[in-house]
């Protein structure tokens, strides 16, 4: 059944015909184009899908598109600002808190968020933090590193 | 060309930890990876899979699919062409190309649950699903074998019915025994008798998966010229190619394979399960398709690390000296031929010189998915039965265990147990580096008080590392920018690792060159990026078209100064004339006046390494059990490695604390949980339990360098061995901490709780 919604994704209101059973995921990978926003599981279980909408991270893949009608969705697109990157971009990129890269956008979504209502995490709160996104290359070590030079520049 | 390490050299790139050229794409959002491929008139593509592990395929009825609107193309096996019964290197592993054919999708078995059987394309996702539950199988289901040993029971159901297996050499009919070799030295039994101390014991180990994040992906177009265009996550684009015209009949030049970003691979993405499929249903449908796999089609469909049943026996004299030592391997190769079997023999006594050895390999046919390779594949199953035994040798024995495994290190000069004599290796250095760490040398608290108990273990692991083929070229631009094209996948900062050793020998910044890995019509054949080989071998390209660069440069400023080439030195970035000081020209000034000597100057290098400097690593590992639940913790972790020289240290460390966390998650948690009709009851990533940033602590790295004698920089390749010895580690941990030997993977809580029962009705 189609559907009429108009969301905010990074600072530009859409508004858009989507199928109820579309995800969140899809509308904004395949109607959107912002294919930041990586698949991994289909169950909410690696984050490699992590958005913000209304400031709260959540894994896009287990939202429907109509369920972010009137909210305010930002994609790892949409981290950076008027072409600087965000802290958490910064750090990640210089502490080398990524090997392939594909869990990188919604590892950066989560700490952002950490970060954002807990400014100066201890090692055991970032660990909390990005509990609910997996990687497989790094063992997580220089994700926490980078978050930790993130929360020391922010 | 060959280039040695000179040591002792003083490096101005090698060894510092410039920032990744891809990094500013890859927290951006911007790297594109296979499945953000966007073509105009692109179809989605799926497939169906079996619900059954084993079973005859009697009929497939794709025309209720085909009728549906939105439904481009249905393919079946029937679409494939016959194929040549050929085998072919896949980098990490062999590929059978009838086998693979048959594997990519099922002919009239199949093999195990999750095998594919059709594949559509239509206009879109939901569309695409709808259709595949219109496509009607009719199967008859057969016995499900779901272990090796009754794969070769007497009484077995023969999963390939024309399976010709080999038993040391000799042709076998009738078996689900596809191949048994044996590695023998010096006479083993002897060495038993000479022994005060024998252990024998035997291990069962699961099936574990990859846990690559990033689904397989493929995308394919036809062209006009009737050449086919693939995307595909891989490890290898060439390999993509070989494979793509193995199992559709083309020329290798008829397709062109574009490397993405790929999401992880560790060795399963070395398979190219859906590009032929994406290619057929792009001809069939005259539209291009990008096929996706969801987690539960990675799980049940791809290649994970063999599971089977290890048995090791070694013996020992009263002053701890091996004598002999046997390894009886029986690994499950899944639903075809081809299991890590080989590699696990080369790998097992890597670390140690033993006079008598023998070693019996088995690949054995049940209905699993086809095993692929996982990060120095083999070896961990090898490390975790052999390692398991030297410690429980050292414990009856009353031996050190690093001490122990100093006194019988293998050393430059012995013989490895399969045959090669080992180049110069840093096993004693890499266990004294153990014995010297502060790890090892910081007590533990065993009873902290908490109701909990501790203990530390420690084990080492042995990773031969690749060479084979590698291209690179380089392009100078007329401001002293490098441009390199090199043809190597990207798992993990090798753009880096490779650009630095052209660096060095061009005396110019890492950041001054910029590395692309173009497709594969636009670059020499390059191997997969497997085996450890890439910074190696691939960086040992970009070296000889750094050294080519250079003597060229020679002649450009020769012919500038009006005098013979071989009186032009190369120095520090800038180019002089050894008989006359006064003609000097730096890097820049020199590239702004190319065209006044012939133009642009780019060049190229390629490799074929037969050698490679052999990867030897110790871990040392503190765990934390909750004897009431069996719930292990991970308090500290120490991975010692020989990097034979770190090109980008952090890089080099990251794949060792990847590697071991990889391990850690396969010694207590991960398994592919199959049932008795050969379902995998946990093919979600809830359910197989991956380590989380919660289970883990900081991991310490200590890099140990001693020089492989092979290529420019005495490099070694650093991303498998680490996965080598965390399993057999962390086993002896929990011994030291309960007093108790488990003998399977992965020793989750319920097998500790298992072995503490067992423990206290035997006290």
């Amino acid at each position: 059944m189609p559907n009429e919604i108009t969301v905010t994704v990074n600072g530009t209101e859409y508004t858009d015909t989507v199928e109820a059973r579309q995800l969140l995921s899809d509308y904004l990978r395949e109607t959107l184009g912002l294919t930041g926003t990586h698949l991994g599981c289909d169950t909410s279980s690696c984050g490699a899908c992590t958005v913000l909408v209304d400031g709260q991270s959540a894994k896009s893949c287990t939202l429907l598109a109509v369920q972010a009608n009137g909210h305010s969705v930002t994609t790892i697109e949409g981290l950076a600002t008027d072409g600087e990157l965000h802290p958490v971009q910064a750090a990640f990129r210089e502490e080398h808190g990524l090997q392939c890269g594909f869990c990188t956008p919604g590892m950066m979504i989560s700490v952002a968020q950490l970060l954002d209502r807990n400014p100066n995490p201890t090692e055991t709160e970032i660990r909390e933090g990005i509990g609910g996104n997996l990687c497989r290359c790094t063992g997580y070590h220089n994700i926490v590193k980078a978050a930790q030079t993130a929360a020391r520049s922010i | 060309m060959v280039a040695t390490h000179e040591p002792g050299k003083q490096y101005k790139v090698i060894g510092t930890r410039p920032i990744r050229h891809d990094g500013y794409d890859k927290v951006t959002g911007r790297a594109q990876y296979g499945a953000d491929i966007r073509l105009p008139g692109l179809l989605w593509g799926d497939v169906l899979r079996s619900p059954y592990a084993h079973a005859r395929i009697k009929s497939i009825d794709t025309s209720a699919a085909d009728a549906m609107p939105g439904v481009y193309a249905t393919v079946t096996h029937a679409d494939f062409p016959t194929v040549e019964d050929r085998t072919i290197d896949a980098g990490e592993g062999t590929v059978n190309f009838v086998r693979q054919s048959q594997n990519v999708i099922a002919d009239k078995k199949v093999h195990y649950r999750g095998h594919v059987v059709a594949a559509i394309a239509a206009t879109d996702k939901n569309t695409a699903l709808e259709a595949l539950g219109k496509i009607k199988v009719e199967y008859e289901q057969l016995p499900v074998i779901t272990n090796v040993t009754d794969a070769i029971a007497d009484d077995a159901t023969i999963i390939i019915e024309d399976l010709v297996g080999s038993d040391l050499g000799n042709d076998v009919h009738n078996t689900n025994i596809a191949n048994h070799f044996r590695h023998e030295f010096g006479d083993p039994e002897k060495g038993f008798a000479d022994s005060t101390l024998v252990i024998e014991r035997e291990f069962n180990m699961s099936m574990v998966h990859q846990g690559y994040i990033e689904p397989h992906n493929a995308t394919a177009i036809w062209t006009n010229d009737g050449r086919v265009t693939i995307w595909s996550s891989t490890q290898g684009a060439f390999g993509v190619r070989s494979q793509t015209a193995g199992l559709l009949n083309l020329a290798e030049s008829q397709i062109k394979v574009n490397p993405v970003e790929i999401g992880g691979g560790f060795g399963g993405k070395t398979v190219a399960y859906l590009p032929p499929i994406a290619a057929l249903l792009a001809g069939k449908a005259g539209r291009p398709v990008k096929v996706q796999m969801d987690r539960k089609g990675v799980f049940e469909g791809t290649g994970p690390a063999p599971g089977g049943k290890m048995g090791i026996k070694i013996g020992v004299d009263s002053a701890g000296k091996i004598q002999a030592a046997t390894a009886d391997f029986k690994f499950e190769a899944g639903g075809f031929p081809g299991s890590a079997v080989g590699a696990a023999a080369i790998c097992v006594m890597g670390s140690y010189k033993i006079a008598n050895t023998r070693i019996d390999g088995y690949d054995i046919i049940v209905n699993k998915p086809k095993s692929a390779a996982y990060r120095a594949p083999g070896s961990p199953q090898a490390a975790y039965a052999f390692e398991s035994v030297v410690n429980e040798i050292c414990e009856q024995g009353g031996f050190d265990k690093l001490q122990f495994r100093l006194d019988n290190a293998s050393h430059e000069g012995d013989r490895r147990a399969d045959g090669p004599i080992f180049p110069l290796i840093g096993t004693e250095e890499t266990v004294q580096a153990a014995m010297d760490s502060d790890h090892w040398n910081s007590p533990l608290d065993k009873n902290p008080g908490n109701g909990k108990v501790r203990g530390r273990g420690v084990a080492s692991g042995f990773w031969m590392n690749g060479g084979g083929k590698s291209s690179a070229e380089l392009s100078l631009d007329a401001d002293g920018q490098v441009f390199m094209n090199e043809g190597s996948a990207d798992i993990g900062g090798t753009r880096a690792s490779i650009a630095m050793q052209a660096a060095e020998y061009l005396g110019i910044a890492a950041e001054d060159i910029h590395p692309s890995i173009p497709d594969t019509d636009s670059i020499g054949f390059t191997g997969v990026t497997g085996g450890s080989r890439t910074t190696y071998a691939t960086g040992h390209a970009a070296y000889n078209a750094a050294v080519a660069m250079v003597e060229e440069l020679k002649v450009r400023a020769s012919m500038l100064w009006g005098i013979d080439a071989s009186d032009v030195e190369f120095n520090d970035s800038s180019f002089s004339s050894k008989s006359d000081p006064e003609l000097k020209l730096g890097w820049k000034e020199l590239a702004a006046r190319l065209d006044e000597t012939g133009g642009p100057v780019q060049t190229a290098g390629s490799v074929n390494l037969s050698a490679a400097g052999n990867g030897t690593a110790t871990h040392i590992v503190d765990l934390e059990i909750d004897p009431e639940t069996g719930k292990t913790d991970v308090l500290r972790y120490t991975a010692v490695q020989d990097v034979g020289k770190a090109i980008h240290p952090a890089y080099a460390e990251g794949q060792i604390e990847g590697g071991a966390v990889q391990g850690i998650g396969w010694a207590l948690n991960e398994e592919y949980f199959i049932t008795d009709d050969g379902t995998m009851a946990n093919s979600s990533f809830l359910d197989y339990r991956m380590p989380t940033s919660l289970d883990l602590p900081m991991i310490d790295t200590i890099m140990v360098e001693v020089p492989s004698p092979f290529g420019p920089y005495g490099v070694r390749g650093v991303g498998e061995v680490p996965l080598a010895p965390p399993l057999a580690a962390c086993r002896d941990a929990i011994y030291d901490a309960l007093g108790i030997h488990l003998y399977s993977t992965p020793m989750k809580p319920g097998r500790i709780l298992e072995a503490l029962e067992e423990k206290k009705k035997n006290s």
